[in-house]
């Protein structure tokens, strides 16, 4: 299946004992580089070129210069970077801590050690210490080798914050990466996953580039879907203007599974709570890519356009899908980015969860649930990274990790936590977050996935778990595509909302024998 | 970056980094049993890989992107019967996932972002 060594897992205790340190397992050239093209789009420089016949690609004119000028701005625009750059005593409590360190033991990948790539650039160049006595300070000069080395290795970090928990320091490494790929963008060294999907929503709206007409066409069969499965007449309205909600949602409930089993969960639970809802064509996207390459300024773009859909279609609050970076980014960040949202509904949280609404409307019992519709399975819970340390839910400390598992536990009979070093802001990633879910860097999604596979593989084993639920479309693309690796099925990976889709006896909803259907409408 | 090798020779037909044509507009029936065939493993094209490649095709025409899995499952299900309307049945056919491998022997764009 792989030519890499898959890393072992037993499942014995849930959680994988840390390796022996190593050199190298993971050096490499990175992922796919940026096209000068992709990079116009998202205005970085593109003065570097493809050497000729090869995938690779010269650096920019006077490279070294822009990248220490690119790392100067960041340093003063943000005093947290200048901080976290000044303030690591090594004192080691997050090297063990790294999901990918775990699955790869690569020297590099302890997060000190991946931050040091740019600290001793930094030193170097920015600190007395460092401008006269480097080798005293570790501070290196920045060479191409360098580069190479942050490209790699800044590809090897999906920004979860896992190891930011454990800093005494509090030293958030994301942001350190965040700022080695913004420098790495202004010297011709992008990354072509990102670039080329940002540009996507800039000109069409989404991540996938699905235009006006596919989406109008792929709501409108899942709606066919629902009246097949239920009899009831379950809408998902497009581009209505003077709808209370305007849904934002990762574009992958649109296309994939199981996403979009959990998008037919929304659709459902707003139709039977008669929430007059919408989503946008213009700002069909939640994911939000540009925090993972640290540009304010393509994060602020794909945020306006949420900020303009809601304002031309005149709705009162915004809603997001189950999509981790696109709740942190909303929850943490919209506001300064695109605000004030002063035009909504000031009686509703700006923005808000679809579990928020959810959530309240079980405790209510608004929704007629058969929790024996989800008995043929035994459910585990994911934490995802950006919602488990970025975020917030409800009006309670904790909400994020409890509002996820309420919602499974009031829809489904059986439930079972793992490891509890492995959950909530312990939680390990998935291991292809941040910018990571690409083909071209399957080795290391692989083997980051590891610790979070131990911990499965022990309720499964032990405690009859058979799927395991997430809230974050790329925990649930990884995990479907690596899972197999590990002796796992696709299938077992199923959103939150398509348990409570699966539960919801809609009004008017009949038994599956006694609908009525023309067969040609459908299959 | 090489070009696409058809009966082991040098097509002069453009791929990009992924393996995808970079000329979409390039396609040709022929183009999709070589990109199978030099694929890592090979594909055999058959009758039933190439009734999705056709759909995907008409689709793409239709709506410039490679369609949902749904909307590709349910037309296959309507197509060729419901017991292969299921994504099952798509990835016994491509293993490496119906939206990108098919895509790729379809000579549409890859499908991007969080899936």
């Amino acid at each position: 299946m792989a030519d890499y060594e898959i890393p072992k897992v037993t499942g014995e205790t849930g959680k994988l004992a840390v390796p022996a340190v190593e050199h190298d397992t993971m050096k490499g050239t990175g992922p796919w580089i940026s096209k000068p093209h992709f990079q116009k789009e998202m205005h970085f420089p593109t003065d570097f070129e493809q050497i000729g016949g090869t995938t690779k690609y010269t650096l920019v004119d006077n490279w070294k210069e822009r990248a220490l000028d690119k790392l100067d701005d960041l340093r003063t625009r943000y005093r947290s970077l200048q901080v976290y750059l000044d303030i690591c005593v090594k004192c080691g409590a997050c090297t063990d801590k790294c999901h990918y360190f775990i699955g790869t033991a690569d020297a590099k990948n302890m997060p000190v050690a991946r931050q040091d790539l740019l600290r001793k650039v930094y030193r170097r160049y920015f600190t007395f210490a460092g401008k006269y006595f480097p080798k005293l300070v570790g501070a290196v000069d920045l060479t191409e080798d360098v580069v190479d080395d942050w490209y790699n290795y800044y590809h090897q970090c999906s920004q979860c914050r896992r190891c930011s928990v454990f800093c005494p320091y509090g030293i958030d490494t994301a942001e350190i990466s965040m700022a080695a790929r913004e420098i790495l963008d202004h010297i011709g060294r992008g990354q072509k996953y990102c670039t080329e999907i940002m540009g996507k929503v800039h000109k069409i709206g989404n991540n996938l580039g699905l235009p006006q007409a596919a989406l109008a066409d792929t709501l409108e069969g899942l709606e066919e879907d629902v009246e097949w499965e239920t009899g009831a007449k379950v809408k998902f309205p497009l581009d209505k203007k003077g709808a209370d909600i305007l849904l934002i949602t990762p574009s992958a409930d649109f296309f994939a599974e199981p996403h979009v089993d959990g998008l037919m969960g929304y659709a459902k639970v707003f139709h039977q709570a008669g929430l007059d809802w919408t989503l946008s064509s213009y700002a069909s996207e939640g994911a939000n890519f540009g925090m993972f390459i640290g540009s304010y300024e393509n994060m602020r773009r794909i945020a306006l356009r949420i900020r303009k859909a809601a304002q031309d279609l005149g709705v009162k609050r915004i809603v997001f899908g189950e999509c981790g970076h696109a709740w942190r980014v909303a929850y943490s960040f919209l506001n300064t980015l695109a605000g004030p949202f002063d035009f909504l509904d000031p009686k509703y949280p700006v923005p808000q969860h679809v579990l928020e609404i959810t959530w309240p409307l079980l405790q209510a019992g608004k929704l007629n649930i058969d929790k024996t519709r989800n008995d043929d399975k035994t459910l585990t819970f994911h934490d995802s990274c950006n919602i488990a340390r970025g975020t917030r839910m409800g009006d309670k400390p904790g909400g994020q990790f409890d509002i996820p598992r309420n919602v499974i536990k009031a829809v489904c009979n059986n439930y079972v936590d793992m490891n509890q070093d492995t959950t909530h802001d312990a939680t390990f990633c998935c291991g292809g977050g941040g910018g990571i879910l690409t083909d071209d860097l399957m080795e290391i999604r692989v083997k980051g996935a590891a610790p979070r596979m131990e911990a499965l593989k022990n309720v499964t084993e032990n405690q009859g778990v058979t799927h395991m639920a997430a809230i974050c479309a790329i925990c649930k693309s990884q995990f479907t595509k690596v899972i197999p690796y590990y002796g796992f099925t696709m299938d077992q990976i199923v959103s939150v909302h398509q348990l409570v889709s699966n539960a919801l006896i809609l009004e008017g909803q009949l038994e599956y024998e006694k609908i009525e259907r023309d067969e040609d409408d459908f299959y | 970056m090489a070009n696409l090798l058809i009966d082991g020779n040098d097509s002069g037909i453009e791929l990009d980094e992924e393996g995808y044509l970079v000329d979409l507009s390039s396609w040709t029936p022929e183009i999709a049993n070589a990109l199978a065939e030099t694929d890592e493993p090979p594909v055999d094209l058959s009758e039933q890989h190439w009734a999705i490649i056709t759909f995907l095709r008409e689709y793409y025409e239709e709506y410039q992107i490679a369609p949902a899995v749904r909307v590709l499952t349910k037309a296959v299900g309507k197509k060729m019967g419901r017991k292969y309307g299921n994504s099952k049945y798509l990835y016994s056919l491509f293993p490496y996932g119906p939206g990108k491998q098919a895509c790729k022997y379809a000579g549409l764009p890859k499908p991007t972002g969080c899936v």
